[in-house]
């Protein structure tokens, strides 16, 4: 099964130096032991925008938004047999962030992509 | 939380980390097989604590002390029956006391240590079902009743598969190889080899199957991207990436409601899984980067995307399977490859074009009892109007059929054509 995982944060400090480290060993373990897909980070919502539609009208915002208050800050696609395992692999990259960023909060949402059979 | 909820939860945990695990102990122990022994200890023993003590906030340190225990546990008992090991054991204790620098120095050469992983496990020494087994467990973490299901054998058997294979890697001093350069390149066949067996069991697996028994193909793919990222000059594990994504693509149009299989040219396409053709695509063409446009996991995979590109069964480019089945014929010469061929002509240069090469194998002692020779055989004699002859070679090859399904197949084939034969 196919899963993706989300961080999302309040924080606006960048990763330390000792975790982004340990990110990326996680992210390369993950690469050469065949389980990650795809993956990204985020850049800050400065250089992004929204688009929304309300109403019946279509908006555009050019970030940062002032409202915002927990920010998507990347994401990653994962083959795992069971949810069990996803769960598994996002408590542990957490528990990274724990370690080596105390202070910080955040989310790591995880759902299951659709396949073709899915969507057919 | 029920009994079997925990154990699912601890074996995920467990999963999770395993490759660490394994890799890790194999380096300290230079010994593959000891190291998935003492793996399955760590997971013993998580299964009996956890649920107890609830899964510890670091599970991997937990496990990796476990089954560093039994290391040390492990090369005591070796020390006192050898008497000569002294260092040994106050050495391994020594890199105990720094164990934190032993992990991370692997954190950045794990590729190096799945490589090793990948190439004992897969061993030629061993038969193919054995390094099955063995891979399935070691590099993708299958228990021992996952695999018996997978395979449709029983528990016992995979066990003791799996047993004798890692004893006969260690009496014959395999238990940590190291190919590199054209010792890997050579060695890279018996992986391949293994991995596709492993898709294939998986991709044929009937509709309502165990669910273990899909999932092979997963595992196999799975396998098929730690060779990319372990192996990334070898342009024949992309290929063999390719083949598998590409066919896997499929999944969802390849069987009816009834559960039975659909012709690849009948198929809705609209439920090929665009997002895996893509991915397919994208390893072929890593592949033909690398040089490796004549490989055979190449050309398979060649062959595959030609119709993953094609929208329509219509705009199939035959020309261009049949030309890669040429190529694919003159690096394995095989009767099956040139009948794979004749089909591919058949449809690119019209019937008689492909029956010329079919007669020329109707005396190959190898297809001597293949149902698909008569078979190709008697849809091309059909479609030149010469339905008595079709219609003999459809009951020829009824007569050779596998299992029921393609027998009743053949044998409407032949009364269509017994129809056709006599109609005015």
């Amino acid at each position: 099964m196919r899963f993706m995982s989300i961080i999302t944060t309040a924080s606006t400090e960048p990763p330390t130096p000792e975790l982004i480290e340990a990110m990326n060993k996680l992210a390369n373990r993950e690469l050469q032991t065949g389980r990650m897909l795809d993956g990204g980070q985020l850049m800050p919502i400065e250089t992004g925008a929204r688009v929304s539609l309300t109403g019946g009208q279509l908006s555009v915002l050019d970030g940062p938004f002032v409202e915002a208050k927990e920010v998507i800050g990347g994401y990653v696609i994962f083959e795992f047999r069971t949810k069990e395992e996803a769960v598994a692999s996002a408590v542990e990259f957490l528990q990274l962030h724990k370690d080596f960023m105390p202070g910080w909060e955040g989310t790591c949402e995880i759902r299951v992509l659709a396949d073709a059979a899915d969507c057919a | 939380m029920t009994a079997a909820d925990t154990h699912r939860a601890i074996l995920a945990v467990w999963r999770i980390e395993q490759p660490r695990l394994i890799t890790s102990l194999a380096r300290m122990l230079r010994d593959v097989p000891l190291a998935e022994e003492l793996t399955q200890d760590a997971l013993v023993a998580a299964l009996e604590r956890w649920p107890e003590t609830g899964v510890p906030e670091r599970p991997g340190a937990w496990l990796m002390a476990a089954a560093k225990r039994r290391a040390l546990d492990h090369l005591r008992r070796r020390q006192m029956l050898a008497r000569k090991h002294d260092v040994i054991t106050r050495d391994l204790e020594e890199e105990q006391q720094a164990m934190p620098d032993l992990d991370s120095a692997l954190d950045d050469d794990i590729g190096d240590e799945m490589l090793r992983l990948v190439f004992t496990a897969c061993h030629p020494l061993l038969s193919r079902e054995a390094r099955a087994a063995l891979a399935l467990r070691m590099i993708c973490g299958l228990t021992t009743e996952e695999i018996a299901r997978a395979f449709l054998l029983p528990e016992a058997t995979i066990a003791q598969r799996i047993v004798r294979a890692k004893r006969t890697l260690s009496e014959s001093g395999l238990a940590y190889e190291t190919p590199r350069g054209e010792a890997l390149s050579q060695r890279l066949s018996s992986v391949l080899e293994v991995v596709y067996l492993i898709f294939n069991e998986g991709y044929t697996a009937a509709r309502g199957a165990d669910w273990m028994r899909p999932q092979l193909c997963h595992e196999a793919l799975r396998m098929g991207r730690v060779l990319t990222a372990v192996a990334p000059q070898e342009p024949e594990a992309f290929g063999l990436l390719a083949l598998m994504e590409l066919n896997a693509s499929r999944t969802a149009a390849r069987t009816d409601a009834a559960g039975d299989p659909i012709l690849m040219l009948e198929q809705n396409r609209a439920l090929w899984d665009q997002l895996q053709i893509r991915r397919g695509l994208r390893a072929l063409g890593r592949a033909r980067d690398l040089g490796g446009a004549g490989g055979f996991y190449v050309l398979q995979a060649a062959i595959i995307a030609c119709h993953a590109r094609a929208r329509t069964a219509d705009e199939t480019d035959w020309p261009r399977i049949a030309g890669l089945y040429a190529e694919m014929a003159a690096l394995v010469p095989s009767p099956v490859v040139e009948l794979n061929r004749a089909v591919a002509v058949g449809m690119a240069e019209g019937p008689a074009a492909g029956l010329a090469i079919v007669d020329r194998l109707m005396g190959e002692p190898a297809l001597k009892a293949y149902h698909l020779l008569q078979s190709v055989r008697g849809d091309l004699l059909h479609k030149l109007g010469r339905h008595a002859e079709a219609r003999a070679a459809f009951e020829a090859a009824a007569a050779l059929a596998g299992n029921r399904r393609e027998q009743d197949f053949l044998k409407r084939r032949a009364a269509e054509a017994a129809d056709a034969a006599t109609s005015p």
